[in-house]
């Protein structure tokens, strides 16, 4: 009965078509600054890779650790720095400001594990933090290992060696 | 020398990503998973090693790396035990990132409350 009622006629009042319609949301919509966002990602993105490499550089300098090793204690203490800013709070506004900067390197993977936990912690320890702990990472991990196994075979079966 | 390029080639991937992000209709999700897509093909071609070698500590930052290492452990996995090594090295040079991802996070969430 309310079917057709709205079907028979507008009742709403105004007669707003879809170009209509299409017209005023364009005009309301906000207009991201692509160009200022996109140099803010790469200096941003850059400033990670440049700490990255000078913490490789300095361990191995004052350390007499492999380079390999360096790499693997680099990336813990990037994980460690993101994972505390997450849980102190600071370092969600700065994903706010530098978005994909934060978001692509292995900060952002640290990130979403931590919020994802910290904002279900109520809930309990399984079906809160357990539950939800790979809310936003697992499809990293699932469409990387998928795509990794499916490579891989090919290559595999090509009979490529690395 | 590696530092300028650590710098260059993280902060163009960082770029790229922002620029997918602001054009299309894509997530964070949708484009974090798609990198690791991307590393993992880019390594089948063992083309991510040689960006490794020319860049140093930043190709390993952003997630494309994390696809890189996935299929890279498994390979090195298969030379040895053919292809239930494919299996058996998915996870052996991913495991540092995730292992510390994981306690850290399961750590810090104990500690501290919510900010919201």
């Amino acid at each position: 009965m309310y079917e057709k009622e709205i079907k028979g006629k507008n009742n709403t009042g105004d007669n707003m078509t879809k170009e209509k319609y299409e017209k005023v949301a364009k005009k309301h919509e906000v207009k991201i600054p692509k160009t200022k966002n996109a140099i803010i990602a790469f200096l941003s993105g850059g400033v990670i890779g440049l700490l990255g490499e000078g913490i490789i550089e300095l361990l191995c300098l004052f350390t007499h650790i492999s380079r390999n090793s360096a790499s693997s204690i680099m990336i813990v203490i990037i994980i460690f720095i993101a994972s505390l800013g997450t849980a102190l709070g600071f370092f969600d506004k700065l994903v706010t400001k530098f978005k994909c900067g934060l978001l692509i390197p292995i900060t952002g993977f640290a990130h979403s594990m931590t919020s994802a936990a910290i904002d279900y912690k109520n809930e309990g320890p399984i079906y809160g933090i357990g539950a939800n702990i790979f809310k936003l990472a697992g499809s990293v991990i699932l469409y990387g290992i998928v795509a990794a196994w499916i490579f891989g075979m090919i290559r595999y079966l090509l009979g490529g060696n690395i | 020398m590696l530092l300028l390029n650590s710098f260059i080639f993280c902060g163009i991937v960082c770029m790229i990503a922002q620029i997918i992000l602001d054009n299309t209709k894509l997530t964070p999700g949708h484009i974090t998973s798609s990198f690791v897509v991307l590393g993992a093909f880019l390594d089948s071609f063992s083309l991510y090693d040689k960006i490794i070698k020319i860049v140093g500590g930043g190709a390993l930052l952003p997630i494309t790396s994390f696809g890189h290492s996935l299929i890279h452990g498994a390979l090195a996995k298969a030379n040895e035990y053919g292809i239930i090594g494919i299996l058996m090295g998915m996870f052996d040079l991913t495991a540092t990132g995730i292992t510390a991802a994981i306690i850290f996070s399961f750590i810090f969430t104990l500690v501290f409350k919510s900010q919201n």
